[in-house]
């Protein structure tokens, strides 16, 4: 358990535990208030806002800025609210989460339980390709789905998230594979399972912890995305952090900051409701992803 | 023609030999135990046999037939591993019948040999149980269980003790040999432990860096190991090995060893010495044959008594070690429980010779 | 490692066992071939097309040699960009570290509540750059953040308008990236604290030493592998700085707050220099890799042995 807390704990004075308590909620509050500020400014009219003082609560609460933000909002050239990025941002995440996850998982198998020669060196091609900075790809990216009539669409994004999702989740199932007993594998050889057999019936029932890992790791990456969204997409493909971005950022007309703030919450509200729901989960994906080797 | 043979086997990771050219056989329902220090390349050699490893060069043979190309589950052999393996998202009764179930055997079938093998090894109580809710002792049994069920040509154990308290590796000790006895299958068992080597085998392989060191019943392993390294590393305590000198005096041939204080000893060797030529040698002598003049063997034709300076005393219970110093290395010495010995005195020892064994000091192999 | 010297079949049963040891190399095959395209190949596409003349698309009929890296190093928006990047990285990467470290100590004082406030400084690691540039740029904003909010609470005189300050603009960012990730560093580092031998410490009470040296002499140091991964985190995000500039500022006030990722995607796409983006591609990959490659390196090479 914890380092030095309990016979240091005794040690220090009641004041120097107060001040301890004091600075820890300052830095809660810290964190928590930019999500107070978008939280209760989305639900005030935006006359509210511009008269108004950003850390009051509501005067007058209302809901019409989500309204806006989820189905009328102007974005772009259309008046149709964040909704239709939203399930962009849906259909291009579920696929991509699947298919990278289920071919990390293989690949993991693989590499930790029928070993070859050359293995490390095909992992380290994969490591090393989670770290790079994703502008070296943008160029012949934007090639290669030109060239697969992909551009501009979702499964062209499905591509590419799922191909530069490879290294990280091959990285989380190598790692938790490499502790899985490899005699379990040699006892279900001895018993006739084949290949597919072993990862089926022995491996996977045994990975739900790196599996739950895997995915939310993925999905808060690619929910999260940026980059590749505004570079590959086009008006049909558009997924949801984009059009928050040029919901906020587009020059013409007032700018409503009531419904920007309700957007972006929309835009967190997935990923937040994952980390809530299983936060445990998400910090070891974090860990894992920092701590490599 | 032996049941399981292994012939001229290599087995090279690349450029490390782990195993240098290891022949072995034994005959059908023989209990061959492959024993040595970590490292030594027996668990490979198990693991070649059982086909969950390659080889380099030589041939596996089991009942005349090549086994070298088939895949593990065709060679009609079973598996108890160290940590046991047992698959843990399924019940006890699912782990003995996967073999069975991966085959295609029906349901019924495999029921009914399920129960046969919980009856056997009294863990029926235990069929729906979890891996992680067994205690050791009984996933080793489930263990067995699902090496039993296939009813294999040849068992291979992989150290299936080493994790189980001292009493318990007892008891499943005697539980393996009784199963034996009663199967009568060939089985091939690893061990780093020479206890368990000596009681269960009915030969032993002694491996040392890939190299098959003496292949024998266990007691011509321990009354006639090969080289030192056999005489060191099977017994306990380990046979004293002590630098000596082999000297003609008349028709007499005398072993001379020196005692860090007073005369070096002198003995007289017989028949035991009829076969040694003058010079330097090692003189094995296991603590057991070392003993006060009453505790003496009186079948054995050939004890000699002479005066050593007893260093320290380790009473155990049943017997009494001590340590004196011959040839400028400990020796220990097993005395009765009630010899009257302490620590600084200068006790007669008794020298049972039929039981030595000489060693040459260069090649470290035995001289007669 | 099992020896994959695939032999020429002579019986069925070799065939079999040839083809068994084959399918786990055909598992992998297709991952291992997209990676080797997507990433390697990428790299080499653009390695290319950084010597090349290309403007609007990628053409390869005119060479340039170094030009483009020429032209790169004396354009003020990308001397602009390496000093945002050498601001930003290094306060992002100190603050960080420090606010993580500390944040951390505190919670290793069996603090009640532990279970709540751990939660509140991670989620922001949660959000997308974008959410977080939304939320910090407007309220930094001083028509309607801080500084009005300061203003009707009374001090009329404060004034915070930094985003709106080409020299200060940078600041403001590292503020908002701070938030996002010291959470994060914070977790690192309570998970190396809580990783230290507890008998080292009861050791050093019996030795007479007083927390603050205990934490000075033995913990902070037994901390050196979670600096090196914090460090290696965190610069490596910072040198792919993108979303959350675009999101605040989008490079603004004028070049003020460009990075050199924003520098990339702007040259390539919005000012037809594929040529020069590709360089300025290049030039981060070098600096991830300086990085990266050394660690990953002693990572793999201290894993073997352990």
């Amino acid at each position: 358990m914890s380092a030095a807390s309990q016979d240091n704990a005794a040690r220090t004075g009641v004041i120097a535990r107060a001040a301890i308590y004091a600075v820890l909620i300052l830095f809660a509050v810290y964190y928590l208030l930019p999500l107070y500020v978008m939280l209760v400014n989305s639900l005030k009219p935006l006359e509210e806002i511009r008269q108004g003082n950003m850390l009051a609560l509501p005067q007058q609460w209302t809901i019409a800025p989500w309204l806006s933000a989820w189905s009328t909002a102007q974005i772009g050239v259309q008046p149709i609210g964040l909704r239709p990025y939203f399930i962009n941002s849906v259909l291009m995440v579920v696929p991509a989460v699947f298919i990278s996850t289920m071919l990390g998982a293989m690949n993991g198998y693989v590499l930790t339980k029928w070993r070859f020669r050359g293995d490390s060196f095909v992992f380290g091609m994969m490591l090393l390709a989670c770290f790079i900075p994703f502008q070296i790809v943008l160029i012949p990216s934007a090639r290669i789905l030109g060239l697969l009539d992909l551009s501009g669409t979702v499964s062209g994004l499905i591509l590419i998230h799922a191909v530069y999702g490879l290294g990280f989740t091959t990285l989380f199932f190598r790692n938790y594979y490499e502790a899985f007993p490899t005699e379990l594998v040699r006892a279900a050889q001895i018993d006739g399972a084949s290949f597919f057999q072993i990862f089926r019936r022995i491996l996977l029932p045994s990975s739900g912890p790196i599996i739950v890992v895997t995915v939310i790791w993925q999905f808060t990456n690619i929910w999260n995305d940026f980059l590749f969204g505004s570079s590959f997409s086009s008006v049909d493909s558009i997924p949801l952090t984009v059009a928050l971005n040029n919901l906020v950022n587009s020059s013409t007309g007032v700018k409503e900051y009531n419904v920007h703030f309700a957007g972006a919450i929309l835009a967190a509200l997935p990923t937040l409701v994952v980390y809530i729901v299983s936060g445990r989960y998400f910090v070891r994906g974090l860990m894992a992803g920092a701590v490599k080797g | 023609m032996a049941f399981l043979e292994i012939e001229g086997l290599q087995k090279k990771f690349g450029a490390a030999d782990v195993l240098k050219g290891i022949t072995l056989e034994i005959d059908e329902g023989g209990f061959l135990v492959l024993v040595g220090p970590s490292g030594c390349g027996k668990s490979t050699l198990l693991n070649t046999i059982a086909g969950l490893e390659s080889v380099s060069a030589g041939e596996i043979r089991i009942n005349g037939k090549r086994v070298n190309e088939l895949h593990p589950s065709q060679r009609d052999i079973a598996m108890v591993f160290q940590s046991y393996a047992l698959y843990p998202n399924m019940t006890v009764a699912q782990n003995i019948a996967f073999g069975m179930e991966i085959r295609g055997v029906p349901k019924p079938e495999r029921d009914k040999a399920v129960a046969e093998v919980a009856e056997m090894l009294q863990i029926k109580h235990l069929l729906a149980r979890k891996p992680s809710q067994l205690s050791g002792g009984q996933r080793q049994r489930v263990a067995m269980g699902r090496a039993l069920v296939r009813r294999p040509q040849v068992f291979l154990f992989d150290e299936p003790l080493s994790n189980l308290d001292a009493k318990l590796r007892v008891d499943m000790r005697t539980e393996i040999k009784r199963l034996h006895q009663s199967m009568k299958r060939t089985i091939v068992y690893v061990t780093h432990d020479q206890i368990e080597a000596m009681t269960l085998a009915s030969k032993i392989a002694v491996l040392k860096d890939g190299v098959l060191q003496q292949f024998g019943s266990p007691a011509e392993i321990y009354n006639r190991p090969a080289n030192m390294f056999v005489a060191d590393f099977m017994g306990s305590p380990a046979m004293n090995l002590i630098p000596a000198e082999i000297a003609r005096e008349g028709n007499d041939t005398r072993l001379k060893v020196e005692q860090r204080s007073g005369e070096p000893l002198s003995l007289a060797l017989g028949e035991a010495g009829a076969a040694l030529k003058p010079g330097k040698v090692v003189f094995g002598i296991r603590p057991e044959a070392v003993t006060d003049p009453d505790g003496a063997d009186r079948t054995s034709r050939n004890v000699v008594e002479a005066p050593c300076l007893i260093e320290v005393v380790e009473p155990a219970g049943s017997d009494t070690f001590a340590v004196t110093n011959l040839g400028g290395k400990e020796a220990v010495v097993r005395l009765r429980a009630d010899a009257k010995v302490s620590p600084g005195q200068t006790a007669m020892l008794a020298f049972n010779l039929d039981k030595a064994v000489f060693f040459d000091p260069e090649t470290q192999l035995r001289l007669t | 490692m099992a020896d994959v010297t695939v032999i020429v079949p002579r019986r069925a049963s070799e065939r079999r066992l040839a083809i068994q040891e084959l399918i786990p190399k055909l598992v992998l095959a297709p991952s291992f071939a997209l990676i080797l395209l997507f990433v390697y190949g990428f790299i080499l596409f653009t390695i290319v097309l950084s010597f090349s003349g290309s403007k609007l698309l990628p053409d390869f009929s005119t060479w340039v040699g170094f030009g483009n890296y020429q032209r790169l190093f004396a354009h003020p928006n990308w001397i602009t960009a390496l000093k945002n990047l050498a601001i930003f990285a290094s306060l992002y990467i100190v603050i960080c570290s420090a606010l993580g470290l500390g944040l951390a100590i505190l919670l290793d004082q069996k603090i009640r509540g532990e279970g709540a406030l751990r939660p509140i400084y991670l989620y922001p690691m949660a959000l997308s750059f974008i959410v977080t540039g939304v939320a910090w740029k407007w309220f930094l904003d001083p028509g309607i953040g801080l500084e009005h909010v300061m203003h009707q609470w009374g001090w009329e005189s404060f004034s915070f308008r930094w985003i709106k300050e080409g020299k200060y603009a940078i600041y403001t960012i590292v503020i908002a990236a701070v938030w996002q990730s010291s959470g994060f560093v914070m977790a690192m580092f309570l998970a190396g604290l809580r990783g230290v031998d507890n008998e080292v410490i009861k050791a050093a009470q019996i030795d007479g030493a007083s927390t603050f040296t205990i934490y000075r002499r033995i913990i902070i140091p037994l901390m050196r592998p979670v600096f090196l991964s914090a460090f290696v985190v965190l610069a490596h995000l910072a040198i792919k700085s993108y979303d959350l500039v675009v999101a605040m500022t989008d490079g603004g006030p004028g070049t003020a707050t460009w990075t050199p990722a924003l520098f990339m995607q702007k040259f390539t796409f919005g000012r037809n220099e594929m040529g020069m983006g590709a360089s300025s591609a290049i030039i981060m990959m070098i600096m991830i890799f300086s990085i990266i490659i050394p660690y990953l390196y002693s990572e793999l090479r201290m894993g073997r042995r352990a």
